[in-house]
């Protein structure tokens, strides 16, 4: 899984030993950025209101006027592609937070503390990993009704597994070490051990891996956003805007292309960037 | 004597996980299912819901029995092959399926056939020139594929091979399927869209599994002695990394079940995605639990066949 991709000649100083940045990366960072920054100032910069047909003709081609052309209704797509940042960020941003938070905390008490509890728990969330996630956000939101809170909990439920396996293998490994050994001596307790000395010592995997999860979920909430059930119209995420104007796809409508475009981007430029964090970050434990 | 008997007891406990797995699953189908919204009695019968009608169907229904009791009749029906009866045509939920099944399968079996011989070439001759052009093509193709949704991949050869090629026929199926080349060109879409899906992650895998035992002191060994490079693969390496590629290869094909709920959708295809989707619009209980059963049930053998295929191959637990 390590990639090192480092020039011959070079001369490794201690100072940039370790948290060497390679070009993908940075180029991954940008689009990201570039991403975060459109979803919070989309508002400011669309050019026309997105739920507000603009055009007599559907599927428009790119012009001056639509700069990404016009969706099945005559709506803007490049406001509807800035106003959908907004809804995929955002659903994604917090259930991956949502997921890794709950994720990481059990799996360092599970750690921690062991025992039965550990197993339980572990063979449980296990049990839950055995689910398809796409289907399970299906029949869970197929079931409860689709809103933005549901989204974002079915997501978080879906994703919180995989980090407590994650977060519980790494903090495993610290919990046998000296220092943790000595602290539980003193006579701290699992609180101070998981705040204090096990989490500063996994915190960059497990930002790598939060990483990662956010972009499955990106992919879960646009398919589920696709298949009709993920962010309810006259509002769209990217996944959405893909479903609305499917059927623009025979005659190769850039109504389809630029949402699809969108969410390939982000996905692709979060996994360059994890892929080329500084070595240091990534295996810090 | 005690590691002759290894493997068995991890095989057994892989069997005892899948099978807590199942039960779980099969819970939080059946619960997830519970949750819908107003009562089924209402909703079935819609104008003429008089509070003695719907009485009437519940209690002929069961649905006033409590939900765990309704839970164990449901999972000891489905244990001898009794699906339940669908709410909106009052057929069996079995025949309904019956024949989608089929067709899932073959799309399912078809893409198997097709994608694991070129995932398998692919990554292992990745793996063989490693670092060379052909390998970054083929990693930067695989990323691609794997980091954007589904449908992305069914739109864009939807795009490359039926809008700007003109090869294929776009979003119909089963139009009439009397000719091979009638039969061949209805499933070439979805199985193109689900191959790609599910070799990108398989050759990635492959990729891994060949270069990790590359890296290991007797195959550097056998270069050293001077074994050309296909030769330090195909012998040395390959049948040690025999476990982890099986492994892989089931793995990948999990993704199969995610992928054909989308693919399904996109192409019209009548399996058991489509009709399942379809009993969510309409609101068909049974329908859904059996669906969302067989998909867990295909995935869970899969990932279990893969962590099985991973003890049996590996000779050290032997």
């Amino acid at each position: 899984m390590l990639k090192t991709l480092s020039f011959p000649l070079r001369i490794v100083s201690p100072k940039t030993y370790g948290y060497r940045f390679s070009w993908v990366g940075r180029i991954g960072l940008g689009v990201i950025l570039l991403w975060a920054g459109l979803a919070i100032f989309g508002p400011a910069l669309q050019p026309y209101p997105p739920g507000e047909i603009v055009d007599w003709d559907y599927f428009g081609p790119m012009s001056d006027q639509f700069w990404l052309g016009t969706d099945y209704l005559g709506r803007d797509i490049l406001s509807r592609i800035l106003m959908g940042a907004r809804y995929t960020l955002g659903i994604a941003l917090a259930s991956v937070f949502l997921a890794c938070a709950a994720g990481v905390i059990l799996g360092m008490v599970a750690a921690v503390i062991g025992g039965w509890f550990d197993t339980i728990l572990s063979r449980l969330l296990d049990a839950f990993n055995g689910i398809p996630s796409l289907l399970f956000g299906l029949v869970v939101v197929a079931a409860i009704g689709s809103s933005i809170p549901v989204l974002i909990m079915t997501l978080a439920a879906i994703y919180l597994p995989g980090s407590y396996r994650f977060a519980r293998a790494l903090a495993v490994n610290v919990n046998t070490m000296d220092f943790v050994t000595v602290a539980r001596a003193r006579g701290e307790g699992t609180p101070y051990l998981i705040a204090r000395e096990i989490f500063p010592n996994i915190l960059g995997p497990v930002l790598a891996d939060l990483g990662l999860r956010f972009v499955f979920i990106v992919l879960v909430l646009s398919g589920l956003s696709f298949l009709g059930l993920g962010v309810q119209p006259p509002y769209a995420d990217w996944g959405a805007l893909v479903r609305e104007n499917i059927e623009g796809l025979s005659l190769g409508a850039p109504a389809v292309v630029f949402p699809s475009l969108a969410i390939a981007s982000l996905t692709i430029s979060v996994n360059m960037f994890i892929d080329n964090l500084p070595t240091k970050i990534r295996d810090r434990s | 004597m005690i590691l002759s008997r290894m493997p068995w007891f991890l095989i057994a406990q892989r069997l005892g996980i899948a099978l807590l797995t199942l039960i779980v699953v099969s819970f939080a189908v059946f619960f997830a299912t519970e949750l819908l919204p107003g009562d089924v009695a209402e909703i079935l019968l819609g104008q003429a819901a008089t509070p003695e009608a719907v009485a009437g169907l519940r209690d002929a229904m069961g649905l006033d029995q409590p939900a765990l009791s309704r839970f164990i009749g449901w999972l000891i029906g489905l244990l001898g092959g009794d699906f339940g009866t669908s709410y909106v045509n009052n057929m069996p939920v079995a025949e309904l399926i019956g024949g989608r099944l089929v067709n899932s399968l073959k799309l399912a079996g078809l893409t198997t056939l097709l994608a694991v011989p070129v995932a398998l070439t692919l990554g292992i001759s990745a793996a063989m020139w490693r670092n060379s052009i052909f390998d970054r093509i083929i990693s930067m193709l695989t990323i691609s594929v794997i980091s954007v949704p589904e449908f992305m991949v069914a739109t864009l050869s939807v795009l490359i091979f039926a809008v700007w090629l003109d090869w294929l026929p776009a979003l119909s199926f089963g139009v009439n399927v009397d000719s091979w080349s009638a039969i061949l060109r209805a499933y070439a879409m979805p199985v193109i869209t689900l191959g790609f899906v599910v070799s990108a992650q398989m050759i990635r895998m492959t990729r891994a599994a060949v270069i990790e035992t590359i890296n290991t002191p007797y195959v550097e060994m056998a270069l050293l002695k001077g074994a050309s490079r296909s030769r330090m693969v195909l012998r040395h390496a390959l049948p040690n990394a025999l476990g982890p590629i099986a492994n892989a290869v089931a793995l990948s094909l999990s993704y199969l079940v995610g992928g054909v709920i989308i693919v399904e959708t996109i192409f019209n295809y009548p399996g058991v995605a489509k009709l399942m989707l379809d009993a969510v619009s309409t609101r068909d209980l049974p329908l859904i639990q059996s669906c969302a059963m067989i998909f867990c049930v295909s995935y869970l053998l899969l990932i279990t066949l893969a962590d099985l295929v991973a003890i049996l191959s590996n000779p050290r637990l032997r």
